[in-house]
């Protein structure tokens, strides 16, 4: 964790300070949200089978974490300690629903496959980890940049896995075809390949990222687990 | 048409939160060490299911689906005057009720059944932000049960597939800690492969035939995965 404790008589800092930096950069690799520190593991897995709904899923998840951060780290002096559970539910509800409003209204395909998840965003525990970990602690700044750093790097994780499960299991990336086109049996097909169809199947994402974690982790021996 | 028991079938086995939607994964990777923490937060997470959904589902058939206020007002039905719809409003209203059972649950826990608090204590506040209990909410929603007593089965089922399916990890993670896993995989990453394997297995029972006809063969079969699972 870096956790950040500032000292409110420290002199002030330039918005991207090293420490700043240090906040958007650490959470995209060494401090993943979800290959290390295993949070918002329930969406993401489910919505993978297609690049695009893991694009839309992490642009709101990056979305709802930024103004959330902002909001709890500008109220954190007011939040009683006893109820700041229901306050951070109350405040990413709310940006939740302007989510999926606005989902609704402008890609209704993609709200329409993402179904609950969308709602789901509220107890992904990135964003109330975040919240707990970082914006209740820390000023309004480096929150955002927290966010950032966080939400980018679970976006990236959920792109990377669904990368790998859209060009395998259905041979398409984002919806256009790159193995050439299955029904007519052109391109790699006409060589007799065929789409893995396992890759679709909703286990294969935890597999996905059971190697990713394999892979960080022997490039990385300080992530070790002792058990 | 499904017939309730179809309901409760399919939500512990073949619609499984865990293997089939990964609802609830945070506390099931960080609570399965154990077997003995894993069944105080299954039992919870059956237990806050049984209370939050039927709730959620007098709210959402009352309040907040289209026409839902006619009860009122005729005026406000779907062929009223003034149709009303408040469904936008569903999220912040059942991640309220959720939380605030929670909390009403944890106290009264504690008042009246002190052994129960210390067992399920800890696991309480944790389970306002699983998830599977908002997944449980929405999912009611999103298939529209007919009766109360529908959405209370599908509850109940819900949260006895998460209770096995912790319960099983748990146990296999006690086991796995004997096993020579290569260092980068321990830990985490052995648990997601073994969850994507068990997830495998579990699609095996999307073959169940739903029915009024095949309710004998089903309960032999759920007879079957049970000794598997053990």
């Amino acid at each position: 964790m870096s956790e950040v404790a500032q000292d409110a008589k420290a002199p002030r800092e330039p918005l991207f300070s090293k420490k700043n930096k240090k906040l958007v950069t650490d959470p995209l690799t060494d401090n993943n949200p979800v290959t290390i520190q295993v949070l918002g593991i329930c969406s993401a897995l489910a919505i993978t089978v297609q690049v695009e709904q893991g694009v839309v899923m992490g642009g709101a998840v990056l979305f709802v974490l930024i103004l959330g951060n902002l909001f709890i780290s500008l109220m954190r002096n007011l939040i009683p300690s006893r109820i700041r559970i229901i306050v951070q539910l109350v405040v990413v509800a709310a940006l939740v629903i302007i989510v999926n409003e606005v989902l609704k209204a402008f890609l209704p395909d993609v709200s329409e496959k993402l179904s609950v998840f969308v709602g789901l965003i509220i107890t992904n525990c990135i964003i109330m980890g975040r919240f707990e970990a970082f914006a209740m602690a820390n000023k309004p700044w480096p929150s955002i940049m927290d966010a950032v750093g966080n939400g980018v790097g679970y976006a990236g994780l959920l792109i990377l896995v669904a990368v790998f499960r859209e060009l395998f299991g259905s041979g398409t990336l984002y919806g256009y075809p790159v193995f050439g086109d299955y029904i007519q049996g052109n391109g790699l097909y006409a060589l007799g390949y065929v789409n893995n169809n396992m890759m679709i199947l909703p286990p294969m994402a935890l597999i996905i990222v059971g190697v990713i974690i394999w892979v960080q982790r022997s490039r990385n021996k300080s992530l070790v687990e002792s058990n | 048409m499904e017939s309730t028991l179809d309901i409760f079938i399919k939500a512990i086995f073949s619609e499984n939160m865990i293997f089939a939607y990964f609802l609830g994964m945070c506390s099931y990777l960080a609570v399965s060490k154990t077997v003995k923490t894993a069944v105080g937060l299954g039992a919870a997470v059956i237990f806050v299911l049984l209370v939050t959904v039927p709730v959620n589902y007098l709210l959402e058939n009352y309040l907040l689906k289209a026409g839902a206020l006619e009860w009122i007002n005729p005026d406000w039905g779907v062929n009223g005057a003034s149709p009303i719809d408040l469904s936008f409003l569903s999220f912040i209203m059942f991640i309220a009720v959720v939380a605030s059972i929670v909390q009403l649950v944890e106290m009264l826990v504690e008042k009246f059944a002190p052994s129960l608090y210390g067992a399920l204590g800890i696991f309480l506040p944790l389970i306002a932000v699983n998830c599977s209990i908002l997944g449980g909410a929405l999912f009611m929603q999103d298939r529209q049960y007919s009766t109360i007593l529908d959405a209370t089965a599908f509850s109940l089922g819900s949260g006895i597939g998460w209770f096995i399916a912790i319960v099983a990890i748990a146990a296999i993670r006690e086991k796995i800690r004997y096993s020579n896993v290569p260092a980068p995989l321990r830990g985490l990453g052995i648990t997601f492969i073994i969850t994507g394997l068990m997830g495998i297995a579990f699609m095996s029972f999307s073959g169940i035939k739903y029915g009024k006809d095949e309710v004998k063969a089903e309960t032999v079969q759920v007879d079957d995965t049970n000794n598997t699972n053990h």
